[in-house]
């Protein structure tokens, strides 16, 4: 996936490797990846609204910091987090190695 | 086990808890259940057998909240003090719905209607009052039984009653226009009955106001559209077929009403102490241990008490005389007495907040008389003051003071030089000090009887919300009228732990203004998106997640088609025109103007049903048809299938005008609703705004289109003219709207409603329903603004709605592009996803 696929301030799911990854491109143009799926109740992390910290779940409002995956309203689960970058190709890769 | 001897003025045998004495309690109303919580908190339970005989058939409950069971405000379940089960659990009989008859003194027995004698060792008698009713031709039916129609406001009883009777009535007529008739006059016109309150002499609760006040309470109680007549005295009850249909006055005149509630004041109920041969002059005379002076066996206490020729009509006083009873009767304190009560009181009185303490006017030269009067607001305040003390105040629409003038009025506090001050906040003695200086047993909500003491220790038992603090103890849930004081306290008691928030009145939470500083910043640096907003004005140029949404919401209201409409700045709602759903699904709701819709529509949404295999399909309660459970990347096709415009079922926006058939079908309608409400709809369509706009418009006053609860409602009247409500609401939060014009013609209605939301979306927090708004700001003042124009802005408020109507896009137009790559791809369920590499 490439990262004009992703419109600025906004996210996108996607699929690696059997996982469900929201991959998200900040307005400062880099971009972070979360789990797609809300520990909280399954929301759908990639239609939610975002800064360059977190992003906000459409559904409950609880939020997410974009690097560590914290839940960062009221100490709720936290998403798994990915590293994620942008090739010279405008290709996104994300790490799912990362613990 | 404690011993009772030496009682020195008691007649009481010397006795172990063992063979306990008996008590018997008369009146199971708000005094005798105080009286009896008071003994029982001092060890009564172990000192006394406890039988308790009331009248009423039910548990204790609180009289005052029957204002709030009339209005519909609340619920009989709701308002129990004591139900029958706490009775049992502390060992009182109770005999509910059983009435004293005879009361005889020298054998100690005293008799009820059903047969019972029972002796007593102490007898408390709390008979209360009963409703006067003024003699006059066609109250009666006959020695019992008032006129059908005709009605006293005392018990719960006379509240079910009244309640059931309004059903089938259209017009109320009150007589009495004090605290309890206005109280009803509010309750029944919340049945949406028309009211008219007559009253004997020149000025409302004449018994607390001075005429200025008066007239001011009248305005506002005539702007929510209660009739009031003074002067007026009621010569008889007309009827007809023996149901009351009407008033005839003095002076020849006459007004027709369905049913009357008699409020002219109350008697004490003192015929069973009279006849038991205790001294009674306006009520039973008691000394200051709160005894009859005849018998020191027989306490009296409450509203049928008379203490050094005061009979007192609320509840304050009746919690103090409890107290000094029960000392005295548990011998905790023999030496209790009561001093009498000095009369302030705090009130709700329909709608409108009012304090009053001591004198209404100056009576000596030398008194310092200081006046505010603000009669367009509704406020009012005087202050009187002898001898460098406070000795009567009165306030009217504003009551913020009330705290520190009841404190200083009650215990003659030094009082500030700049006697302004006790007025308003000028820099001097802020609010908190009030609820600092505040004494720890001071009584805060009179409705429920919870003390400032009883507030610190639930906020240092770990409660740091007002709400919680409310929730718990109960404070500000009778009347309403403390709780600005609730929250004072409870902040003061917190101290640090509830930090004032500065971030409380900004519009968003990113960024440091409220709305009006915002918009000028907006409109002096020309900011036309979220982003720019973010990098002019957020601290060190930071966006903030949670503040978009508010932001593109004033940004499009104040920009209209210059608006640089940024997608990620809407919340996901906003990017596809459509209401996700709890599973990640979307709901489509197409546009129904009017709730009318046609063979044609029905049947190309049931095609789109049928095709996209629609879930559910449901109508909604805003008179249109709701498809839910759809995916997110149908959503376009779905559109291009319906052919029909959004109906922005998703937004903080102009949702719907409800309407009812109207003069098309309806054999009542006085006027075309639907034609007017499709006429609305097709105007202010999608309209941004801080909360969302739900609209009605309705046939005739039987308001089946529900119109008084809309932020804007509209109600046909007889004679082709159009009433205006406005911040009604009944989702979260139950509220009539009020009237903000009655209009000649449906262009005018229009005119209005577009001037009305036009100003709503300038001037409302984010988020801020119309039903907060129009409170907030006032009536009086909106009417001013909308109607009379009274600040010149009229033509420019109209203007900049025009603006926003001809910005209108049908957002459902973007289906044949999507705006941004992906825009309706899935996000959840994840099936068909493209795939990246992995490192
Ligand atoms: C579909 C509908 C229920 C129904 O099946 O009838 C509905 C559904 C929702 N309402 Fe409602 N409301 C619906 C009529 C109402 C009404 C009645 C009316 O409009 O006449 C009210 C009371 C009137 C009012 O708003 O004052 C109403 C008061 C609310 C509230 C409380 C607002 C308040 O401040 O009092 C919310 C919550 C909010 O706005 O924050 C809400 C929120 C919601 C949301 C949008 C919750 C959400 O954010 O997801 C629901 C979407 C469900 C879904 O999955 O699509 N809904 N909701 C109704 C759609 C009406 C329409 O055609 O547009
Ligand atoms: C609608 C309404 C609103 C009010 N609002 C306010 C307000 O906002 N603020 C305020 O301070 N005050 C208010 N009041 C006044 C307040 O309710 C009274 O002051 C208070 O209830 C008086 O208490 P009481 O026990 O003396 O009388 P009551 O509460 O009337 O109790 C007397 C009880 O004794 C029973 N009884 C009488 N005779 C007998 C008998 N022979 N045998 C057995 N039982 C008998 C009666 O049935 C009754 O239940 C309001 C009153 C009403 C009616
Ligand atoms: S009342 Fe409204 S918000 Fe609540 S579940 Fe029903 S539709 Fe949803
Ligand atoms: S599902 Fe995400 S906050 Fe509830």
């Amino acid at each position: 996936m490439k990262v004009d696929d992703v419109p600025v301030g906004e996210g996108r799911s996607l699929a690696c490797e059997g996982e469900q990854v929201a991959v998200f491109r900040l307005r400062d143009g880099s971009v972070r990846a979360l789990g797609a799926v809300c520990p909280h109740r399954g929301g759908p992390l990639a239609d939610g609204l975002l800064d360059d910290r977190v992003v906000v779940c459409p559904l409950h409002g609880y939020a997410y910091d974009l690097v560590t995956g914290e839940e960062t309203t009221s100490g709720g689960e936290p998403v798994r987090a990915y590293a994620a970058t942008v090739g010279a190709d405008g290709e996104i890769t994300v790490d799912a190695t990362l613990p | 086990m404690t011993v009772l001897d030496d009682a020195p003025t008691s007649t009481l045998p010397a006795l172990v808890a063992i063979t306990k004495a008996k008590l018997v309690v008369i009146g199971n109303g708000m005094a005798g259940a105080r009286a009896l919580e008071e003994i029982l908190r001092r060890g009564g339970g172990d000192l006394f057998d406890v039988t308790v005989f009331g009248d009423e058939p039910y548990g204790n409950y609180n009289r005052i909240l029957l204002s709030n069971v009339l209005a519909g405000i609340e619920d009989t379940a709701e308002i129990y003090l004591n139900p029958l089960e706490w009775y049992a659990d502390n060992g009182i009989e109770l005999r509910a719905g059983v009435r004293v008859v005879r009361v005889d003194r020298f054998a100690r027995v005293v008799h009820a209607d059903d047969g019972t004698a029972m002796r007593y060792d102490r007898l408390v008698i709390a008979t209360g009052s009963r409703s006067f009713f003024p003699p006059m031709e066609g109250m009666w039916a006959d020695d019992k039984n008032l006129t059908e129609g005709v009605f006293g406001f005392r018990s719960l009883d006379d509240c079910a009653a009244m309640l059931k009777y309004a059903k089938t009535a259209r017009t109320a007529a009150v007589i009495g226009g004090g605290l309890l008739g206005l109280e009803a006059a509010r309750g029944l016109q919340n049945h949406g009955l028309a009211v008219t309150v007559v009253h004997a002499t020149p000025t409302l609760m004449n018994a607390q106001l001075d005429d200025t006040a008066g007239g001011i309470l009248r305005r506002s109680v005539e702007n929510i559209g209660i009739t009031v007549h003074t002067d007026a005295r009621t010569k008889a009850v007309l009827t007809e077929g023996g149901r009351t249909v009407g008033l005839s006055f003095a002076d020849g005149t006459s007004v027709a009403c369905d049913m009357l509630v008699v409020s002219a004041g109350i008697r004490p109920n003192v015929g069973l102490a009279q006849r038991a041969g205790l001294t009674v002059e306006r009520a039973i005379v008691v000394d200051d241990h709160m005894r009859s002076i005849d018998d020191d066996d027989v306490y009296v206490v409450g509203e049928c008490a008379q203490h050094r020729g005061h009979v007192y009509g609320l509840v304050a006083p009746l919690w103090e005389q409890a107290i000094v009873l029960a000392d005295h009767l548990t011998r905790t304190d023999v030496s209790a007495v009561y001093q009498g009560s000095r009369m302030a009181t705090k009130l709700k009185v329909a709608g409108v907040d009012v304090a009053s303490m001591g004198i209404k006017a100056p009576e000596h030269p030398d008194d310092e008389f200081v006046q505010f009067s603000e009669p367009r607001r509704g406020i009012y305040k005087t202050i009187i003051i002898r001898d460098g003390k406070l000795v009567g105040a009165t306030l009217l629409g504003d009551t913020s003071k009330v705290a520190f003038l009841i404190q200083a009025f009650d215990r003659g506090l030094p009082l500030p030089e700049e006697r302004i001050s006790l007025m308003f906040d000028i820099g001097t003695p802020a609010t908190e000090v009030g609820a600092a200086e505040l004494a720890d047993d001071a009584q805060v909500c009179n409705c429920n009887g919870v003390s400032k003491g009883a507030l610190v220790a639930c906020v240092r038992g770990g409660e740091k919300t007002v709400t919680g603090v409310m929730a718990k103890t109960r404070a500000g849930k009778g009347c309403g009228s403390c709780k600005s004081l609730v929250s004072q306290i409870v902040e003061w008691a917190a101290g640090g732990d509830i930090a004032v928030d500065p971030s409380a009145n900004w519009y968003v939470p990113g960024v440091p203004y409220d709305k009006p500083e915002l918009m000028d910043k907006i409109r002096e640096l020309q900011l036309h998106s979220v982003s720019s907003v973010f990098a002019a004005l957020a601290p060190e140029g930071k966006e903030d997640a949670q503040s978009k949404m508010g932001l593109a919401s004033l940004l499009e209201m104040m920009w209209a088609d210059e608006y640089v409409d940024e997608r990620d700045a809407r919340f996901i709602n906003d990017r596809v025109h459509a209401n996700i759903q709890r599973d990640g699904t979307f709901s489509v709701v197409p546009q129904m103007k009017g709730g009318v819709t046609s063979v044609e529509q029905l049947r190309t949404i049931a095609d789109v049903a049928e095709k996209y295999d629609v879930p559910m399909i449901k109508l909604t309660g805003g008179q249109r048809i709701d498809l839910l459970g759809l995916r997110k990347e149908d959503l376009p096709a779905v559109w291009a299938d319906l052919g029909m415009p959004s109906g922005y079922a998703y937004g903080k926006s102009f949702r719907t005008v409800k309407t009812c058939v109207g003069t098309d079908f309806c054999r009542f309608g006085v006027g075309d609703s639907t034609t007017l409400g499709i006429r609305i709809e097709e105007r202010f369509q999608g309209i941004a705004g801080p909360g969302k706009m739900k609209l009605a418009v309705t046939g005739c006053p039987r308001n089946c289109a529900e119109a008084l609860c809309k932020d804007l409602g509209v109600v046909a009247v007889d004679g082709g003219k159009w009433e205006i409500y406005v911040g009604g609401a009944a989702g979260a939060h139950i509220r009539k709207g009020d009237l903000l014009a009655t209009a000649d013609d449906p262009d005018t209605v229009i005119a209005l409603t577009g001037r009305f939301l036009q100003y709503y979306r300038e001037n409302a927090k984010w988020l801020e329903r119309t039903y907060a708004w129009v409170p907030r700001i006032g009536i009086d003042k909106i009417r001013a603004v909308v109607v009379d124009d009274s600040e010149g802005i009229g033509a420019r408020l109209d203007a900049d709605m025009q603006k926003a109507v001809d910005a209108y896009v049908d957002p459902w137009s973007e289906r044949e592009d999507p705006v941004t790559p992906g825009q309706f791809r899935t996000s959840l369920p994840l099936t068909v996803l493209p795939q990246v590499g992995r490192r």
